[in-house]
């Protein structure tokens, strides 16, 4: 095999690094050709919005995945991070871009405080990010005295769509997507993931500071959260002490579904927005062809297994 | 008297060496068969065959006289063939009951029958004459009783063949005693016993007849009451000096000294310098804390008190970026679980160590990594589709050089190479020396720890024996061969602990 097939094929090529990008065209087609709702502009923009928070909150889910570990929280912490941001705003009238900061540092405070459980505490992540799950939805609960708290119009205006064809949600899906797949690619931080994942006692002998890194990859988690829960928050224009639930085990699936292994090692920014992109897709269809909300959890649970199923057949023969 | 096991003609390819180009082997019931032969010879290639684990691309397997294809464990355990390895096969955390009849307990009425498994357990531990409690846990254990755990549970399958790798390996002399007694017992049985040692003192105590391999061929098959001298032949079949082509360098400067190094319980007053230019050689039997020291010293694992100094400068413990700092690099002894990122490609694992130096402002120089990788890649001689390969798919030399790469590109001062060449093909070894003589040719010091005794003698200025996690005594090249070293490496295993 030439080099350049091996480049072509090693970065994924055109489809996609384990074929979700060829599984979200044949959705895309199939869709078109069984409701004529669904190629319409206006129906691809809010797919994309619809997209944009699983997107975002699953770009931060990658880096935790790519070093072997789990993060639960994200949910949660996005909820309370829109909360933070709209009860220094409204309720106490703070302006509304440190209000914004506040809500960020607040993300982020929840994923160091993930990775010092992780590394320092020794915990499994599954448990530490369970437990910081449960603490950031209560004192999002606690905060906003379990009613939504309305956003300033300043940052509600993060919901909006600039022109007829720019919605904000998927602009800054974009931007971060772009951030994370710099991150992972060029910076020595997003290097240090991919080999703790793969080897974390091979990373450490090769003077990785393992805890170090853990921690930065567990914070930066908790910031991404804090962003897909602002971006949430200013499509309904208030911060809900109950958004976001259960949304950590989309940005899983996505992440999963877009390439990369729950065993660590492997993943890539543009297969997690590919595989947020199959989520969004597929509700947006089902709605679309009226398939019950029931069923349309079994056709999700089914197309996650699927993805990873085919996946790991691929790698097999692979070998 | 018919043969149980016989083997024709087995090869097997491995990609890039052929680790068995001809065996001929046959067991006897009622014997003890020796198997002997360096590292890769084609010793542990032919016991897998024998287990199941592999299968031969050609020859054939006859089991008492019938062609057998022996294609899983499970075959292997029907036709009584039971191996025991260096690494146990048993669960810590479960009893000793409960690991005599892993996944075959005695039921009754759908559950587990305590009692019953507490009897048949104590059955078969009277019959290797081995007094312990049943209800024990397996961990509590020392290492010489879970051979005998071992060794119970394979009769307990009724195996015929016992296949024993290195068993004595880690072993005290008492302890060889008391398992020999129960070999040569199971023999007085009837049990065909095929016993793998590097320790040829054991031959003509234990052993009826021997198999000699050599480079994946059968070179002979002699009585156990041949010459050392002349097994020894067999076994290397060339001249050492071709084997080990060290060209000892100028000694300078004490680049590594280490000063009453102690870990409580590990290894004790470990005290010894290594000067630019040398080959210091560790050697000791597998348990007597080699490895140990290599990563206090290296600041991987921590120490109760002593002084490392690198250059003079000493560094502080359990802090690997300082140790890196200060020039040293670890090359560990398990390549695949700490050396490498196996999933990761050639140039990543290449430029793992100087990752930090090719970052500026928190990005990585790709370009410039790739180019320092590619460099390393072709001094070292690796041979690979290119540096996007995934290191998995290397060979275990090519695997190594990248390992070591790694700290060449580091410029590492003082390299300290855990068992640098365990598994590795011959031809490969030979690349691995040179580089060792290029390094310190340069100025460089190695300390090697290496339980391939050949290998200690060839290739060092000057060798350290451990027993019992103390420096024992200190040879030199001169000095030092494989009965002053083993002499050394046995001294003091008396001693309780």
């Amino acid at each position: 095999m030439t080099t350049a097939v091996m480049r072509l094929r090693k970065s994924g090529g055109l489809l996609g690094e384990n074929g979700s990008l060829a599984g979200l065209v044949v959705l895309v087609v199939a869709l078109t050709l069984l409701s004529g709702d669904f190629l319409t502009v206006t129906n691809l923009l809010n797919v994309g919005v619809q997209a944009a928070v699983t997107a975002i909150l699953a770009f931060g889910s990658t880096y935790v995945i790519i070093t072997a570990g789990i993060d639960l929280s994200v949910g949660a912490v996005a909820a309370l991070s829109a909360v933070v941001l709209a009860w220094t705003a409204t309720s106490h009238g703070v302006p509304w871009p440190v209000a914004l900061i506040v809500a960020l540092v607040a993300g982020i405070v929840c994923g160091l405080v993930n990775g010092v459980l992780i590394t320092y505490g020794r915990l499994p992540p599954f448990i530490a990010t369970l437990a910081m799950q449960g603490v950031a939805r209560g004192l999002g609960l606690v905060i906003s005295q379990g009613s939504p708290i309305p956003l300033p119009d300043a940052v509600a205006h993060l919901g909006d769509t600039i022109g007829s064809y720019l919605p904000v949600p998927v602009i800054v899906m974009v931007a971060m997507g772009v951030i994370t797949a710099v991150v992972l690619n060029r910076t020595y931080a997003g290097r240090t993931m991919y080999a703790i994942g793969g080897n974390e006692e091979a990373a450490r002998l090769s003077g990785i500071k393992v805890t170090r890194q853990k921690i930065i990859t567990y914070a930066l988690a908790g910031g991404f959260a804090a962003v897909a829960g602002i971006v949430l928050a200013s499509r309904l224009a208030s911060a809900q002490p109950q958004a976001a639930l259960g949304y950590e085990l989309d940005a899983i699936a996505a992440v999963v579904i877009g390439g990369a292994s729950l065993s660590g090692g492997k993943g890539r920014a543009l297969g997690t927005l590919v595989g947020a992109l199959i989520l969004a897709v597929l509700r947006n269809g089902l709605n679309l062809l009226s398939v019950s909300a029931f069923w349309q959890q079994v056709v999700i649970g089914v197309v996650i297994a699927l993805a990873v199923l085919l996946d790991t057949l691929r790698r097999r023969q692979a070998n | 008297m018919t043969e149980i096991l016989s083997v024709r003609g087995l090869r097997k390819r491995f990609p890039g060496v052929m680790a068995l180009d001809g065996v001929d082997f046959d067991l006897r019931p009622g014997e003890v068969h020796v198997l002997l032969g360096e590292n890769g010879a084609g010793k542990s290639t032919l016991i897998k065959m024998l287990s199941g684990a592999y299968h031969p691309d050609e020859g054939t397997i006859l089991v008492d006289g019938e062609p057998t294809v022996i294609r899983t464990a499970e075959d292997a355990q029907r036709l009584g063939i039971a191996t025991i390895y260096q690494e146990f096969n048993l669960v810590p955390q479960l009893t000793v009951a409960e690991n005599l009849l892993l996944g075959r307990p005695p039921r009754r009425f759908g559950l587990v029958d305590k009692k019953a498994m507490y009897g048949r357990a104590r059955e078969l531990l009277d019959r290797v004459g081995v007094d312990v409690d049943p209800r024990r846990p397996v961990a509590s254990l020392g290492i010489a009783r879970m051979q005998m755990i071992e060794i119970a549970k394979a009769l307990s399958l009724d195996a015929r063949v016992l296949i024993m790798d290195e068993p004595t390996a880690v072993l005290t002399s008492t302890e060889v005693e008391q398992l020999f007694t129960i070999v040569r017992q199971l023999r007085d049985q009837g049990v065909a016993i095929v016993f793998i040692t590097h320790h040829l003192e054991e031959i003509a105590a234990i052993g009826d007849r021997v198999t000699v391999l050599r480079d994946g061929t059968t070179v002979g098959e002699v009585p156990a009451d041949t010459p050392q001298e002349e097994l020894v032949r067999l076994m290397v079949g060339r001249s050492i000096d071709q084997q080990y082509p060290r060209e000892p360098a100028e000694a300078g400067a004490p680049l590594l000294e280490v000063r009453n190094l102690t870990r409580e319980g590990v290894f004790e007053d470990v005290s010894f310098e290594v000067r630019a230019g040398e080959v210091v050689g560790l050697a000791g039997l597998v348990g007597a804390g080699r490895t140990e020291v290599a990563r206090a010293i290296f600041g991987a694992d921590g120490y109760d008190s002593g002084t490392v100094l690198v250059d003079g400068r000493p560094i502080p413990r359990r802090n690997v970026g300082a140790a890196m700092e200060a020039g040293l690099g670890l090359v560990p002894e398990d390549r695949k679980g700490q050396g490498l990122v196996l999933g990761a490609d050639v140039r990543e694992n290449l430029g793992l160590v100087t990752l930090r130096r090719a970052s500026h402002g928190g990005f990585v120089d790709r370009t410039g990594q790739g180019r320092a990788a590619a460099e390393i890649a072709s001094r070292l001689g690796v041979r690979m589709g290119g540096l996007d390969q995934e290191v998995r798919t290397l060979s275990g030399g090519n695997q190594q050089k990248i390992v070591i790469g790694k700290w060449l590109l580091a410029e590492a001062n003082v390299l300290i190479l855990d068992e640098p060449t365990r598994g590795i093909d011959v031809g490969a070894k030979v690349e691995i020396y040179q580089l060792i003589n290029a390094l310190t040719a340069a100025g460089r010091a190695v300390l090697m720890i290496s339980s391939d005794l050949p290998e200690v003698l060839g290739m060092s200025d000057r060798v350290l024996v451990m027993a019992r996690g103390r420096i024992a005594g200190e040879l030199s090249a001169g000095e030092a061969t494989q009965d002053s070293v083993m002499a050394l490496a046995v001294s003091e295993t008396e001693e309780v602990v």
